[in-house]
């Protein structure tokens, strides 16, 4: 190269190059209860029987319900390490209630209404919480795996989709996803060969404005969520998070359009007003004040003001509702604490569909060791229910 | 100083970048919270922002960029929260950080440390638990650095951060606030690629890191006929040849103790080294007490995992008897 060749100020022009902007993107926010509570647009209103808007106010109660008492669970030292959807019981609750049992749910770990909606067992759910691998069989419900490691059950819910797609079914692949999985790799890959591939799949970004301590603003120089769907040739729905019926309409859109093979990237904007997880402090990084504005917009509260406008609310017995999901949550403890007796030979199951000789051998001189060294069970805190 | 390994930490980064300006602290909630394990408390308060970040979630951008940001000239500490987050990075490693020096004849290189906690036992959730030591130090080009002590965790991250290569400083996660000892306080290094003779015996040398160095002294206490040379091998790669092979020679029994599961795991590396070096001076042969060829269990059933004393003890006990 011949640097003498260059131009003497590089990088100057005065041409109009013209460039595509986020500015030039107005993303609309889909919305049908406002946060005072009053319908902002009657047509949006989803056309749903009265027992139906009623279930929904149920499931509300129910999700934030076992939040509240896993939580407390947590802090006897009766469950493990705990992430609550306090705050975001719209997102999780009205996008659940668009799905079919037939669907899959990736789930994320906050949802635990919609898991349950869905057909799982609440004792199963708080053993998963306890750390029982049998829990994770997910029995009964078209559930996956939890994505702990963040993001990794994205193309994972890509290939799902894909299957469902080969099959002709009418089923979905769902996926649960915070504002932080928007940053990693495995999202950019998995959307984009959703995109390409053209599979019935769902991404629904619960954007709760921090990932552990990293508040959206700073997680990404993009305005939005759902503007990143553009890049994928997707189509992108912003809804207010914490209006369910909105949420609802979001998702029985992206499903329909997700089965005619283009699928949506959902940004449902909420708000994670409890911690990280039962480990994390969040005083560490935001303001009281921050979190009391978003409790005044609190989801269940709009809905039931929702409610009442519709003339149902007198047909809601809070306190029966209360008292029910407190008897199931209770129940579900004791058949969690009633789980059968465990036993080590179980993590050496279903490493392989057989397991080698070697994983044999293991688990033999393993037995045989607890057997001969009674003090082994002094280094091993012993919680064969979880 | 008496301090934790978390808190050595801590104090090793506090002084890198007060002496060193080139130094920048990054990763995941490591700067307006601290880091979820506290060992980066402090630093933005005394460094301020454009030194100390809270980065997206995105562990393949954090090791990539401090990979760009070591190759013009700064000395970037990024932090992967959980080793189990490390993966996707891999390919990064691999692809630039071990090699960057090598495939530009050494005109490029990236002099930054990634730190990672590790290992199981603090009850944490799914891929929060894993030992992958032995992986990351299967890649030519890689340090990877695991400290068992708090003086030991200040002097090889110091020395991790002052490396002219790519350093993975391993944490055992599980003894970062078990116990206090003497730290130096202010400049403190100790070289990476030597293993420590924590004790020195004549019977049989047993050789662990991290957290499985502290079963290890703890099953040796119930052994109190037994002298037992003691290595903490601390250095993953570069190996530490010499002090294995020489205490072998000299003891002719060895017992290898590691987290991670036994297939594949770095136990078989040193035993390759000791067969390649020591084989004629055997009395029995080289033992390994490892985790299991399982994936780490969830939080109930996660003791089971870890080898713990009686079976540490137990295997040096019939190592002596052979």
């Amino acid at each position: 190269m011949n640097e003498q060749s260059r131009p003497e100020s590089p990088g100057s022009t005065d041409a109009d190059v013209a460039a595509v902007s986020e500015r030039d993107v107005d993303v609309a926010t889909h919305r049908v209860v406002d946060a005072d509570g009053s319908v902002v647009d009657p047509e949006a209103v989803p056309d749903l029987a009265d027992d139906r808007f009623l279930d929904l106010y149920r499931w509300m109660v129910l999700q934030r319900t076992f939040d509240e008492r896993a939580t407390k669970l947590q802090r006897r030292g009766l469950l493990g390490t705990y992430a609550s959807g306090q705050g975001q019981e719209a997102s999780i609750i009205g996008s659940a209630f668009a799905l079919t049992d037939d669907d899959w749910i990736f789930p994320y770990g906050r949802e635990a209404g919609a898991l349950l909606m869905h057909g799982l067992s609440m004792r199963d759910l708080l053993l998963y919480w306890r750390g029982v691998e049998d829990a994770s069989r997910m029995e009964g419900a078209n559930v996956f795996g939890f994505a702990i490691s963040i993001g990794s059950h994205i193309p994972v819910a890509t290939g799902k989709a894909w299957g469902q797609k080969l099959d002709g079914s009418d089923a979905v692949s769902f996926v649960n996803l915070g504002d932080g999985a928007t940053s990693t790799g495995a999202f950019h890959e998995g959307i984009n060969f959703a995109g390409v591939l053209g599979v019935p799949a769902v991404f629904f970004t619960q954007n709760n404005q921090y990932a552990i301590s990293m508040p959206f603003e700073e997680q990404t120089a993009a305005d939005t969520v759902a503007q990143k769907a553009i890049a994928y040739g997707m189509d992108g729905i912003r809804v207010d998070g914490n209006d369910v019926l909105a949420v609802y309409n979001a998702v029985a859109t992206a499903r329909e359009r997700a089965l005619a093979g283009d699928p949506v990237l959902v940004e449902a904007v909420t708000y994670r007003r409890a911690a990280h997880t039962t480990s994390d402090d969040p005083t560490r990084y935001r303001e009281d004040e921050e979190v009391e504005e978003w409790e005044r917009r609190d989801p269940v509260e709009r809905y039931r003001s929702f409610l009442a406008d519709r003339g149902l609310l007198e047909a809601v017995d809070e306190e029966a509702i209360r008292e029910e999901v407190s008897e199931l949550f209770d129940e579900a403890v004791a058949a969690a604490d009633a789980y059968p007796e465990r036993d080590v030979a179980e993590l050496f199951r279903y490493v392989h569909a057989e397991p080698t000789p070697e994983l044999e051998r293991q688990l033999e001189e393993f037995r045989d060791l607890l057997d001969r060294r009674p003090e082994m069970h002094d280094h091993i805190e012993h919680r064969p229910k979880g | 100083m008496q301090a934790t390994i978390i808190e050595a930490i801590n104090d090793a980064l506090h002084e890198e970048m007060a002496s060193d300006d080139r130094t920048v602290v990054f990763g995941e909630d490591v700067a307006e919270s601290g880091g979820v394990f506290r060992a980066t408390e402090g630093l933005l308060e005394e460094f301020g922002e454009d030194r100390v970040l809270d980065t997206p979630l995105s562990e393949i951008a954090i090791v990539g960029a401090a990979i760009g940001l070591a190759a013009h000239g700064y000395r970037p500490v990024a932090e992967i929260q959980f080793s189990g987050f490390l993966p996707p990075a891999f390919d990064q490693l691999v692809t630039n950080a071990s090699r960057i020096r090598w495939r530009t004849r050494g005109e490029i290189t990236a002099p930054m440390t990634v730190r990672t906690p590790y290992g199981a036992g603090v009850r944490a959730l799914e891929h929060h638990s894993e030992s992958l030591e032995a992986a990351y130090g299967h890649i030519p080009g890689l340090k990877v650095a695991i400290p068992s002590t708090p003086a030991d965790a200040k002097g090889m991250l110091t020395s991790a951060i002052r490396d002219p290569d790519p350093v993975l400083f391993m944490e055992p996660k599980h003894v970062y606030r078990s116990f206090r000892e003497e730290v130096p306080e202010g400049e403190h290094t100790t070289p990476l690629g030597e293993a420590a003779v924590r004790r020195e015996g004549r019977d049989v040398t047993v050789i662990a890191w991290g957290a499985m160095m502290h079963n290890t002294l703890e099953a040796l206490a119930e052994l109190p006929d037994v002298d037992a040379e003691v290595i903490d091998l601390r250095s993953i790669s570069p190996l530490d040849r010499e002090t294995v092979v020489e205490s072998v020679r000299k003891t002719g029994r060895c017992v290898v103790v590691h987290e991670a599961a036994k297939s594949g795991g770095f136990a078989g590396e040193l035993i390759a080294t000791i067969n390649d070096e020591a084989l004629a001076y055997l009395e029995a042969p080289v033992r390994r007490v490892t985790g299991f060829d399982t994936p780490v269990p969830l939080l109930s059933m996660e003791d089971y995992y870890i080898p713990h004393p009686p079976r540490i003890e137990e295997a040096i006990a019939e190592t002596v008897e052979y």
